[in-house]
């Protein structure tokens, strides 16, 4: 909402300077956007008044005038404008005149006449972003007057942005009535005359659907002057408030809806079939819009519609066939209200967002229809002559009744930590227009029918805070909560992981939870991924099932740059779609490819390899409380069959770990092998309390045992086997060394085992040892084909 | 006697020269040894006159003393110079880099939600979750935004078929959080929201974090205190001024906005603040009735307040980040800025 400050203070006498009224707006709710002036700067421009034209002599397109500037002695300009006419009145540039962007104005001789001074267009004062001609002034202006003066150009423009529930700041008179209310002034209401009818001509109106349209006005006003012109102050405040001038018919109701903030309509009264109707569009009715766009309707659509075609979608935007034009001699004048619920989301439906469809979804005073069609013939007849007509008004459903609240003092002070002076909130509800009555301790309060957003008790009390000034009010910290809420130390914190994460040397990353859906589809073809139904773009266009193409594609991103050695991590939602049910689950992931260590002296270089993840995701792991499974038997479609496994907890499958598929590699142009894994942290993070064991202080022993295997015996399968004797006195047992090769038979492998025994209350023996490990060999001997080495 | 002497002059000689400790220890037992020099002049000793013994004794057990004692002194010189020599030859270029694996970091997004919750969970709020596809219900409904409400123009809501969408603000924890429990509440809520717009300011996917506090006596002053509080302890400012502007969101009423004190030029007016001194940073308000009403809670019984803050706003302000987009670049240059 743009507000000039001039026609501000013909309202209410605010007594501040632009800068407090902006500062005291935003600070009750109407954020002031940006304070400008209403014209540039300029000087030495007055009204001159073209008393003389005679062609250049020696050029085709400029014109010699003499001109009126009321210092006695005509001037002479030479001036090239298409419309300057003897008798005219137009801005006049003087020599020594400064337009705006610092341009002088100077002596200037043009093609051999002299010329002393520039007559000029509306854009050369900054006033239109283009002109096709000289800017004609109203002829009762006398030559000489300064043009600054005369437009009341000295003048700033407040722009407001208003939030949803504001419609009443939508008008001059809304933001004059807030204006009062805020500063403790008066508000200076000018009544509104009726205008008699003079003919008798009527359009008769019908409500068919009564419940979106509770008044509808309307009048005819018969011969208006097609070649009249709006006065200049019309459309300067006009072009203040943003709005184009389009000719007195569309000028004088765009200038009531500024004023008044009633949205109106003016129609062709030739281009109207019998009575105007107003119901819902019946399913595929077209309509051709004032823009040139055809719509197709539907029973959700409100119309206006004559006898025989719709004419307008009411409240949003007329008909092309219906509107006025040049040549309009008779129209018919449209007031009406349109409830919020009828409006609402139609205009977004067909791509529209008009200064109507603005106010009316958010809701107009159903009190205005009258007034505005009374103030709009008044200006048009002054402006255009005419005849009016009756004022025609049908009804439908009753407006919507604001029923009284109470709003009591003591929930004032129980919700805003304070009490407010009760007279300031009898004076302050008053003054925005509310019908208040004091009562013991309380106040009943009828609200203004054009504030749609007072319905209930809490809503006053913003009101009363807000005009009162939430920088009046307290502040304190609220008493801490007496009781401590529940802390699970079973569950792993998600930080932690994530710090564990960064110092394993991963950087975090946060990806798009859509992803691309040739991605998608590379990573998981058997997944139907959930798709939006208004994506941003075709790239973003599908929700992930997995972290994965959001990690390589930053990986790729990387990788482009440069950078050799990328490790990242992310945590997130994945989502995917089980059984028709949409299953959101929180996930950790990471990508990693290049050198394991960044470039160093001391350590030979090497790429990192799947051990070198699968030790990451063992310290992640660490965590969790229970057995971890690696199963290399079932396949992931973007995993390299041969380097990866499926990672279960306690058998509960939670993630995968592996290299990508080389084939993905080179669909995604990646170079080099790549390593990722996937874990469920709702699985993961289920950790345990931790629980005390006595230490032996007894020593412990330790056996090596070099063991012979078929190579494609897992490792895991080697220490199950061991793990599987249950001896009481095993500490732990690792694998520390794995070797082919030389002394060793080909198909086959050797592992060594560290064990290390150890009683909690004895020294072991050696000879105890001995058994055991006998018994380990015989076991190994027997479940996995092991043999000793030799 | 003369004999004596001459031996100590020539073992004190000897070992003075010695070169090592190895010599050292053959002059030991050249000297001192079972059949040492001066081990023999003491079995020499019987030969002497009973009257001589005694002083003679003496003197060889003086010249024995004396020379152990060199050796030791002489002992001490040489293994202290090998021992220099030795560690010499151990030294290592001290200057020359560690041997590491680097160490990663956290995303800026999550380095300033951890900050968030750490500072607001010392005022007792805690961590809270909820969905991110969400239902129209929990995401608009419950929140006082029915169907066509203007205010769901500015949400700009990405859907789903079949009516579900992805949640356009964490609010809708808040629903989730009441409707699970009785009061009181004392939760944040942080994480991804989104909306269909993206350009140089605005990021299809961003991060909130909301707040919730419903008990008997929440008053608004309760909601500037808290949001003061935390303001200035997360710019590490205590004097930090902070303005609250009325607004307008659905769920709340009273609604305001909070404006900071523009950290970048201290209030004065620059291009980051476009100007006016302050920033806008986040929206609050008391939790509106109708909302109390949607999840069964007595709203005369109860008050609350509510806030919501976009995360990346306050890492930009945070950290003097210029660019929204550099979020989600993943670039680990940029990344790196915030290890």
């Amino acid at each position: 909402m743009k507000i000039s400050n001039q026609w501000l203070l013909e309202w209410v006498d605010h007594g501040l300077t632009p800068g407090e009224l902006g500062h005291r707006l935003t600070m009750a709710g109407l954020e002031l956007d940006s304070i400008q002036p209403a014209a540039p700067d300029f000087s030495g421009v007055v009204v001159g008044l073209v008393r003389q034209v005679a062609p250049h002599p020696d050029a085709n397109k400029l014109q010699v005038c003499q001109v009126d500037d009321g210092s006695g002695a005509p001037v002479q300009v030479v001036c090239g404008a298409p419309n300057v006419a003897e008798g005219m009145h137009v801005p006049f540039a003087r020599v020594g005149a400064v337009l705006p962007g610092d341009f002088r104005i100077r002596n200037a001789r043009l093609r051999g006449v002299e010329s002393f001074g520039m007559l000029c267009s509306a854009k050369e004062l900054g006033l239109a972003e283009s002109s096709g001609g000289l800017m004609p002034l109203p002829a009762d202006l006398p030559p000489g007057t300064d043009v600054r003066e005369a437009l009341g150009l000295d003048d700033l423009v407040l722009e407001v942005d208003l939030t949803p529930n504001r419609a009443d700041c939508l008008s001059m008179a809304g933001v004059a009535r807030e204006v009062a209310a805020l500063t403790d002034r008066p508000l200076r209401v000018s009544g509104i005359a009726p205008v008699s009818a003079v003919v008798d001509d009527r359009v008769p109106v019908s409500i068919e659907a009564a419940a979106d349209c509770p008044v509808y006005a309307g009048r005819v006003v018969r011969g208006v002057d097609p070649g009249a012109e709006t006065p200049l102050w019309m459309r300067e405040r006009l072009r203040r408030a943003g709005i184009r001038s389009l000719g007195p018919l569309v000028d004088v109701t765009n200038y009531v809806m500024l004023e008044l903030g009633q949205p109106m309509h003016a129609f062709d009264l030739a281009r109207l079939d019998g009575g105007i109707v107003v119901r819902r569009a019946r399913d595929n009715e077209n309509l051709v819009l004032l823009d040139g766009q055809e719509i197709t309707l539907t029973g959700a659509d409100l119309v206006i519609a004559d006898d025989n075609k719709v004419l307008a979608l009411a409240g949003i935007m007329g008909g092309e066939a219906s509107g006025v034009g040049q040549d309009t001699r008779d129209v018919f004048l449209e007031s009406a209200h349109f409830t919020p619920m009828a409006i609402a989301g139609r205009a977004r439906e067909h791509g529209l967002h008009t200064d109507s469809s603005h106010r009316f979804e958010r809701g107009v005073d159903p009190a205005l229809p009258t007034q505005a069609l009374q103030r709009v013939t008044e200006l048009l007849c002054g402006i255009a002559g005419g005849e009016p007509g009756p004022v025609v008004e049908a009804t439908g459903a009753a407006p919507r009744e604001a029923a009284p609240i109470m709003l009591r003092a003591a929930r004032i002070a129980r919700v805003l930590g304070t009490g407010i002076d009760e007279t300031e909130v009898t004076r302050l509800l008053s003054a925005l227009g509310c019908h208040v009555e004091p009562m013991a301790g309380a106040w009943r309060v009828t609200p203004p029918g054009f504030r749609f957003d007072l319905a209930i008790e809490a809503d006053l009390i913003e009101e009363v805070a807000r005009v009162h000034g939430y920088d009046r009010l307290p502040a304190t910290v609220p008493p801490l909560s007496p009781k401590l809420g529940r802390m699970d130390e079973a569950r792993v914190p998600m930080a932690r992981l994530r710090h564990l994460m960064a110092d394993l040397g991963y950087q975090e990353a946060v990806t798009y939870s859509f992803v691309d859906p040739e991605w998608e589809r590379l990573f998981a073809p058997d997944h139907r991924p959930l798709a939006l139904a208004n994506p941003i773009s075709s790239e973003l266009a599908v929700m992930r099932s997995s972290l994965w193409p959001g990690l390589v594609r930053a990986l790729r991103h990387n990788l482009n740059r440069q950078q050799e050695r990328v490790r990242l991590f992310e945590t997130g939602l994945r989502f995917v779609s089980q059984d028709n049910e949409l299953k959101q689950e929180s996930m950790i992931s990471s990508v990693a490819c290049g050198p394991l260590l960044p470039l160093q002296w001391g350590e030979r270089a090497r790429d990192l390899d799947f051990f070198d993840l699968k030790g990451d995701l063992e310290n992640l792991l660490g965590f969790a409380d229970g057995e971890v499974h690696f199963q290399a038997s079932v396949h992931h479609p973007a995993l390299h069959p041969g380097q990866s496994a499926a990672v279960s907890l306690n058998g509960v499958p939670c993630g995968w770990i592996g290299a990508l598929h080389p084939e993905l590699l080179d669909r995604l142009d990646l170079d080099r092998a790549v390593f990722v894994m996937e874990l469920s942290l709702e699985v993961i993070t289920r950790g345990s309390v931790p629980k005390f064991s006595e230490q032996s202080r007894f020593p412990a022993i330790r056996r090596d045992l070099a063991i012979v295997v078929d190579a494609d015996c897992p490792a895991e399968r080697v220490l199950s086997c061991v793990r599987d004797l249950g001896i009481p006195s095993l500490r732990e047992l690792v694998v520390f060394d794995v070797y082919t090769g030389q002394g060793v038979p080909v198909g086959r492998k050797s592992l060594a085992l560290g064990l290390i025994l150890q009683e909690l209350s004895r020294t072991l023996r050696d000879e105890e040892v001995d058994e055991v490990i006998e018994g380990i060999i015989r076991r190994l001997e027997q479940d996995v084909g092991a043999t000793l080495r030799a | 006697m003369e004999e004596l002497q001459n031996l100590i002059g020539e073992a004190l000689e000897a070992i003075d020269r010695a070169a090592d400790t190895q010599a050292l220890d053959a002059l030991r037992v050249r000297y001192l040894g079972k059949k040492g020099l001066l081990t023999e002049q003491l079995k020499g000793l019987g030969k002497l006159p009973a009257e001589q013994r005694p002083a003679a004794g003496q003197a060889i057990n003086r010249a024995k003393q004396q020379v152990n004692d060199a050796l030791a002194t002489r002992l001490e010189a040489l293994a202290s110079a090998e021992r220099r020599q030795r560690l010499a030859g151990e030294s290592v270029d001290v200057t020359l880099p560690g041997r590491r694996q680097a160490v990663g970091g956290l995303h800026p997004v999550t380095r300033t939600i951890e900050r968030i919750t750490d500072l607001l969970g010392r005022l007792g709020f805690q961590v809270a979750e909820g969905p991110e596809v969400e239902d129209d219900y929990h995401n608009f409904e419950a929140l006082n935004i029915p169907a066509h409400h203007p205010a769901r123009a500015m949400h700009d809501t990405f859907y789903f078929d079949g009516g579900l969408l992805l949640r356009t603000h964490t609010s809708p924890v808040q629903i989730r959080v009441m409707e699970s429990g009785e009061p009181p509440f004392r939760v944040i809520a942080p994480g991804r929201v989104y909306r269909c717009d993206s350009d140089l300011t605005h990021s299809p996917m961003f991060h909130q974090v909301e707040g919730l506090l419903v008990d008997e006596d929440v008053t608004f002053a309760h909601l500037r205190g808290v949001l003061d509080a935390f303001l200035q302890a997360f710019f590490e400012q205590t004097d930090l001024k902070t303005r609250f502007r009325p607004s307008y969101f659905p769920f709340t009423e009273p609604s305001a906005e909070v404006d900071i004190q523009c950290v970048h030029c201290g209030g004065d007016g620059c291009r980051v603040c476009s100007h006016t001194g302050w920033l806008e940073v986040m929206g609050c308000g008391m939790v509106h009735p109708n909302v109390f009403a949607h999840v069964g809670i007595d709203s005369e019984r109860y008050t609350g307040l509510a806030f919501g803050l976009g995360v990346e706003r306050m890492a930009m302000l945070r950290y003097g980040v210029n660019d929204l987009r550099l979020f989600f670049e993943n670039d680990i240059r940029f990344l790196r800025q915030f290890a």
